[in-house]
C-alpha cells in the first residue's frame, strides 16, 4: 500500500485541532466499533478461539458422541503414539512437505528468474497466467483428473513415457510410487503459488542493482546466486513457511488419489483426524492428533524463523 | 506490437556471446514449461468431448476428430448438475459477499476507529491466522451440530464469514487512504458514520475485491469441510459431487466425469480472466492462499 503521503512536515500543525473532541463522538465512534467488530470477533471466537481450547480439552477425552464422554488424562495421546497408522502418517506428511516445499520451491525460483529476463511484455502476462492457472483450480476436481492422467493401463503419462521406452510405472498402486505421485500432483497444482511471490519479489528489487551487478561483470547464474538470491532472501522465507503450513495439511490430493494406499503409504495426518473423527467417531483421539499437527506446525515455523536470521537479509 | 526491441537490445549489450541464444532458448523453455502445467487441462477438455468409448484412445487426440456433447449429456443423466452448481453457487457467494462486509468493517474499525481493546484484540485476529482449520475441525464441527447445522448449507456458510486474513488486508487498506479526508469531514461536522459511509467506504472498492475474488477461489473449490459437514447428497458441492460421481462411474466413462470436472471449473476459469489482477494481488500481498 502507498504511505507516501503519510509524513509531511506540514502535518502537525492541523493535528491538535482534531485532538479534543467532545465524548458525544468518543462514545459514537466506540459504539461504531463495537458494531464493526462484533461478527469478526464473534465469528472468531465461537469458531476458531473456542474450538482451539476444545480440542485441547477434547484430546484429553475419550468420546463417540453417542455415550457420554469420560475423561482420559493422557490416554489418547500414548495411544496415538504407539499407532503405526499415525506414525506412519506424520512420517509421510513430513517426507511429503520437504519434497514438496522443495520442488514447489525450486520450480517457481527457476520460472520466476527465467520470465523475469527480456522477453515482450505480451509473451509474459501469457506465461505467468499459465503457471498460476492451476492454482484457481479444485484441488479435488483435479485429483480426479490426475487419478485417470496416472492410470497404469490407460493413463496418458505411461503413454508419454512409453514413448521413450520406458514401460508402464504403477504411479498410484505401488507403495513406492505413490507418495512421488501425490507429490508431483500437489506440486503440479502448487507451484504458481511460490511463483507469484516470486514474481512480486523480484519486482521490488530495483533495476540499478542488476545494471550495477551487470556493470561489475557478474552474468547468469553468479549474478543471481551473489545479488538476485540475497535480495529475494525474504520472499524466499515467507514462501517457504507458507509452502511449509500447507504441505503439513494436504488432504484433498492423497484423498482422493490413494485414499492413503496402498497400505498406509500415502496417509496423510489430516486424513488420520478426519478418519479417526468422523468414519471411526474417535474424537479425543482425533483431537489428540490434531493438537500434535499444530504442535508440530507451530514448532516447524518457529524453527524457520529462528534460521532465517542467518540466512534472510532485508535491504 | 510494435515491439521488436527487447531481442534485438539483449544480442547488443555486452555480453552478446552469452545472451545471442539466451532470449530464445528462456522462451522455449519457457513454453515446454506452459505446455505442461496447462497439458491436464487441455487434456480434460478435449476428453470431455469425445464419446465414453473412445475417452480411453491413446494417443491422445487433442483435437477431437468427432467432438461430441454425448458426454455432457450423460453428466447431466448421472449427477443433478443444476442442484450442485445452485449448492455451490449460493455457498460461495454468501460467503464472498459476508466476507467482504465482515472484512470491510472490521478492517476499518482496526485502522480508522480509536477504542479500547484495540491492540490485543487485533493481535487476537492475526493470532488465528496461524491456525489451521483441519486442527480445529473437530469442535467446529461439534458447534455446528450443538447449533443444529450440520448437514445444511447454513452450516458451510457461517462460520466461513469471518476472515482474519481479509480483515488484516483490508485494514491496511484503510490505513493507505489519506488521512486527512477523514479530518476534514469532521470539521464539517460529520460524525463516524457519516465519515465511513460518505468518505472512507467508496474508496475501498477495489480492497473488497481482493476479498471478494480470494474467497470466491478458494470456498468454490472447497473440499474438506464440505466432505465432513454434508452428509446428505441434496447438500453436496461441485467438488464433493465431482468426486462421488468418479467413485460410483471408476474408470467406465471417463469423458463423462470429466464433462463434469469441465464445468465444475467453468465459474472459476470466468473468475481468473475477470479478476486476475484481485486475485495476483491478494494471493502474493500476504502470502497465505487459505
Amino acid at each position: 500500500m502507498t504511505n507516501t503521503q503519510t509524513v509531511s512536515p506540514a502535518r502537525p500543525l492541523t493535528r491538535p485541532v482534531a485532538a479534543p473532541r467532545p465524548s458525544r463522538r468518543d462514545r459514537g465512534t466506540r459504539l461504531l466499533a463495537t458494531l464493526f467488530l462484533a461478527p469478526t470477533v464473534v465469528g472468531i471466537v465461537v469458531f476458531t478461539v473456542v474450538p482451539i481450547v476444545g480440542s485441547v480439552v477434547l484430546s484429553l477425552f475419550h468420546w463417540n458422541v453417542i455415550d457420554s464422554p469420560s475423561f482420559a488424562g493422557t490416554a489418547n495421546y500414548r495411544e496415538v503414539f504407539t499407532d503405526s497408522t499415525v506414525r506412519v502418517s506424520f512420517l509421510n506428511t513430513l517426507v511429503f512437505m520437504v519434497f514438496a516445499v522443495a520442488a514447489q520451491l525450486l520450480i517457481a525460483l527457476s520460472l520466476a528468474l527465467t520470465l523475469n529476463g527480456r522477453m515482450p511484455t505480451w509473451l509474459r502476462s501469457v506465461f505467468r497466467s499459465a503457471f498460476f492457472f492451476p492454482l484457481v483450480l479444485s484441488a479435488a476436481s483435479i485429483s480426479v483428473v490426475m487419478k485417470y492422467l496416472f492410470n497404469q493401463d490407460f493413463g496418458v503419462v505411461n503413454w508419454l513415457i512409453g514413448l521413450v521406452g520406458i514401460s508402464p510405472v504403477p504411479w498410484l498402486t505401488s507403495e513406492h510410487a505413490a507418495l512421488a505421485t501425490v507429490i508431483i500432483v500437489y506440486v503440479w497444482q502448487q507451484f504458481g503459488f511460490s511463483f507469484l511471490l516470486f514474481i512480486g519479489g523480484l519486482n521490488n528489487i530495483p533495476k540499478e542493482v542488476h545494471e550495477a551487478a551487470s556493470l561489475d561483470g557478474a552474468t547468469g547464474l553468479r549474478k543471481h546466486l551473489h545479488v538476485t538470491l540475497p535480495l529475494l532472501s525474504p520472499t524466499l522465507l515467507v514462501a517457504t513457511v507458507v509452502g511449509v503450513i500447507n504441505a503439513l495439511q494436504v488432504f484433498e490430493q492423497p484423498y482422493v488419489l490413494t485414499n492413503g494406499g496402498p497400505g498406509d503409504s500415502t496417509r496423510t495426518v489430516v486424513m488420520v483426524i478426519y478418519e479417526t473423527a468422523f468414519e471411526q467417531l474417535r474424537f479425543g483421539e482425533a483431537s489428540a492428533v490434531g493438537v500434535l499437527l499444530f504442535v508440530l506446525i507451530m514448532a516447524v515455523t518457529a524453527l524457520q524463523f529462528r534460521l532465517s536470521r542467518r540466512f534472510v537479509h532485508y535491504q | 506490437m510494435s515491439r521488436v526491441s527487447p531481442l534485438s537490445q539483449a544480442s547488443l549489450s555486452l555480453s552478446r556471446a552469452r545472451y545471442s541464444l539466451g532470449p530464445w532458448a528462456r522462451i522455449v523453455a519457457l513454453a515446454v514449461c506452459a505446455l505442461l502445467t496447462l497439458g491436464p487441462v487441455i487434456w480434460t477438455v478435449s476428453t470431455s468431448l469425445r464419446t465414453p468409448a473412445q475417452s480411453f484412445d491413446l494417443p491422445p487426440k487433442i483435437i477431437p476428430t468427432h467432438p461430441t456433447t454425448e458426454a455432457y449429456r450423460g453428466v447431466f443423466d448421472q449427477i443433478d448438475v443444476w442442484l450442485l452448481a445452485l449448492n455451490s453457487t449460493l455457498v460461495t457467494a454468501l460467503i464472498a459477499v459476508g466476507q467482504m462486509v465482515t472484512a470491510g468493517l472490521a478492517g476499518y474499525a482496526f485502522a480508522r476507529l480509536e477504542f479500547r481493546f484495540k491492540k490485543p484484540l487485533f493481535g487476537l485476529v492475526l493470532a488465528t491466522m496461524m491456525v489451521p482449520l483441519q486442527v480445529t475441525i473437530v469442535p467446529v464441527f461439534l458447534v455446528l451440530k450443538s447449533m443444529g447445522l450440520t448437514d445444511t448449507l447454513l452450516g458451510l456458510i457461517v462460520p466461513a464469514f469471518p476472515t482474519a486474513f481479509g480483515t488484516f488486508l483490508m485494514r491496511q487498506y484503510f490505513l493507505g487512504m489519506p488521512k486527512d479526508l477523514g479530518e476534514a469531514a469532521m470539521l464539517d461536522g460529520a460524525g463516524p458514520w457519516r465519515i465511513f459511509r460518505s468518505v472512507y467506504a467508496p474508496l475501498a472498492a477495489p480492497g473488497l475485491a481482493i476479498v471478494g475474488v480470494l474467497a470466491f477461489n478458494y470456498h468454490w473449490n472447497e473440499f474438506f469441510r464440505p466432505l465432513i459437514l454434508e452428509t446428505s447428497g441434496q447438500n453436496y458441492t461441485l467438488p464433493l459431487g465431482l468426486v462421488s460421481l468418479q467413485g460410483n462411474l471408476g474408470t467406465g466413462s471417463i469423458s463423462v466425469v470429466l464433462a463434469g470436472v469441465v464445468l465444475s471449473m467453468l465459474p472459476a476459469v470466468a473468475v481468473f480472466v475477470v479478476g486476475q489482477r484481485p486475485l495476483r494481488e491478494g494471493i502474493t500481498s500476504a502470502g497465505v492462499n487459505r
